[in-house]
């Protein structure tokens, strides 16, 4: 069931690849728009490279976020999967499984590419990416407790922004601060490990809370 | 005694009333007495001058800030638990007053921050988690305000106000790890206060006049509720 909820995911967006490519298209392009907007000269642009990438990766997250429950409401699948005999706890974290894989997943990829463009050293593209590995599943995993939250109301995706930024900023912080440890030359194995730390706390609990949420809005 | 008897909003709303009443006499009394001993009693710091009676209301509306964050997410728990209604009209009820004191604290302390720090901001450790404390109450007030149906608006901020309280430790960690210029906490329980007795009054007696302004205005808020949903 759960296997079967994760392809389903996949296939649905495979069906309509622009959806997804709209986030990444999103995330590349404000990147660009950082040097453009504060001028290209490389020291700075090195120096705010892993933070410039790590909100990017953010508001992309944030933007697909919005609609992870919201077709599913409006064709009534939601209301199948409430019914059904799956625990909906395992649902949601199939859900935040498959949204990661089409909007987190692809970030990590591409994050180098854009590093390059920011002209950091390539010794930090393997921890820029690894970072980004552990960091974008928690923000799926915490974006989803928003996206059942904000089910159906008008204004949802500003709103779910605005609930869930603040509490990915852990994230945030951890994550830029593992590529700039490692650009400073110190090992960031300690950042790594925290992030993985906050993944493994995330994927226990967040799945359960936003079960509940789906149940209190799905009413 | 029977708890649950005031559960029910119809008979919490006289006792809320007297309450209300009896927490705002008492914090207007309290913080004259605190104002009086604040500006009138306590020494001129040494080094600060006269900008430090701030602390009067800086660190009392800081701890105010995360305490109602506190009472706000166990009222949520309650009422998620137990659903009984008054839970989450406290929960409700609690998120302006604490939004307000979250904004008083960082506002007290930029006015404090540009005499001695030179500054109005930094992006200071426990500035940083203040500012994201008030961004906590602010979507916890947005979410219910977007939501039209009201058993619906307190369920989804009960969740919103949890998720955020099981996260608050580690927003408060990563920040004082990333970046800290902020002092020390100058009052602990551990040890003796490492400041003048009669400021300290002050602070106690400014943080108790807080605390039953937050008791009056929530339960007026409360009976607002009541009387709204009848």
């Amino acid at each position: 069931m759960i296997l079967a909820l994760v392809r389903r995911d996949l296939l649905l967006v495979l069906r309509r690849p622009a959806d997804a490519a709209t986030a990444l298209l999103f995330f590349v392009v404000v990147t660009s728009l950082f040097p453009l907007g504060i001028g290209a000269e490389p020291n700075l642009l090195r120096a705010i490279a892993p933070g410039v990438i790590w909100v990017a990766a953010l508001l992309s997250s944030m933007l697909s976020l919005a609609r992870l429950y919201a077709d599913d409401h409006a064709d009534g699948t939601l209301d199948q999967l409430l019914l059904g005999a799956a625990p909906l706890a395992a649902l949601a974290a199939a859900k935040a499984f498959a949204h990661w894989l089409v909007a987190g997943l692809p970030l990590a990829l591409i994050a180098p590419l854009i590093a390059l463009q920011y002209d950091l050293p390539a010794a930090l593209y393997g921890v820029l990416a690894l970072s980004l590995l552990l960091g974008t599943p928690v923000l799926s995993l915490l974006g989803a407790i928003g996206a059942a939250l904000v089910l159906g109301l008008r204004g949802g995706g500003v709103l779910l922004a605005l609930l869930v930024l603040p509490l990915c900023v852990p994230v945030l912080i951890i994550g830029a601060g593992a590529v700039e440890m490692a650009a400073s030359g110190l090992s960031p194995q300690g950042q790594l490990l925290l992030l993985g730390a906050m993944l493994v706390v995330a994927a226990a609990f967040a799945p359960l809370a936003s079960a509940a949420a789906l149940r209190i809005s799905a009413e | 005694m029977k708890w649950f008897w005031y559960a029910s909003p119809q008979t919490f709303y006289p006792l809320a009333g007297k309450i209300a009443l009896a927490g705002g006499i008492a914090a207007a009394a309290l913080a004259l007495a605190g104002l009086y001993v604040g500006f009138f009693v306590a020494p001129t710091d040494a080094q600060q001058g006269e900008v430090y009676r701030v602390i009067f209301i800086h660190v009392p509306a800081a701890w105010m800030s995360m305490f109602l964050y506190l009472v706000m997410a166990f009222w949520a728990a309650l009422g998620l638990a137990l659903n009984t209604r008054l839970s989450g009209m406290m929960a409700s009820a609690l998120a302006p007053t604490g939004a307000l004191f979250t904004f008083i604290a960082l506002w007290t302390g930029s006015l404090w921050g540009k005499p001695t720090w030179g500054t109005y901001w930094v992006w200071d450790a426990r500035l940083t988690s203040e500012l994201l404390l008030l961004f906590l109450y602010l979507g916890f007030i947005l979410l219910q305000a977007a939501i039209d149906d009201r058993r619906r608006a307190e369920r989804a901020g009960a969740i919103l106000a949890l998720v955020g309280v099981v996260n608050i430790p580690i927003i408060y960690y990563s920040v004082q790890w990333w970046n800290t210029l902020h002092q020390g906490a100058s009052v602990s329980l551990t040890r003796a206060p490492t400041m003048a007795a009669t400021m300290f009054t002050g602070m106690i007696l400014m943080a108790l006049a807080f605390w039953m302004y937050s008791i009056a205005v929530a339960l007026v808020r409360v009976r607002c509720m009541i009387r709204e949903q009848g």
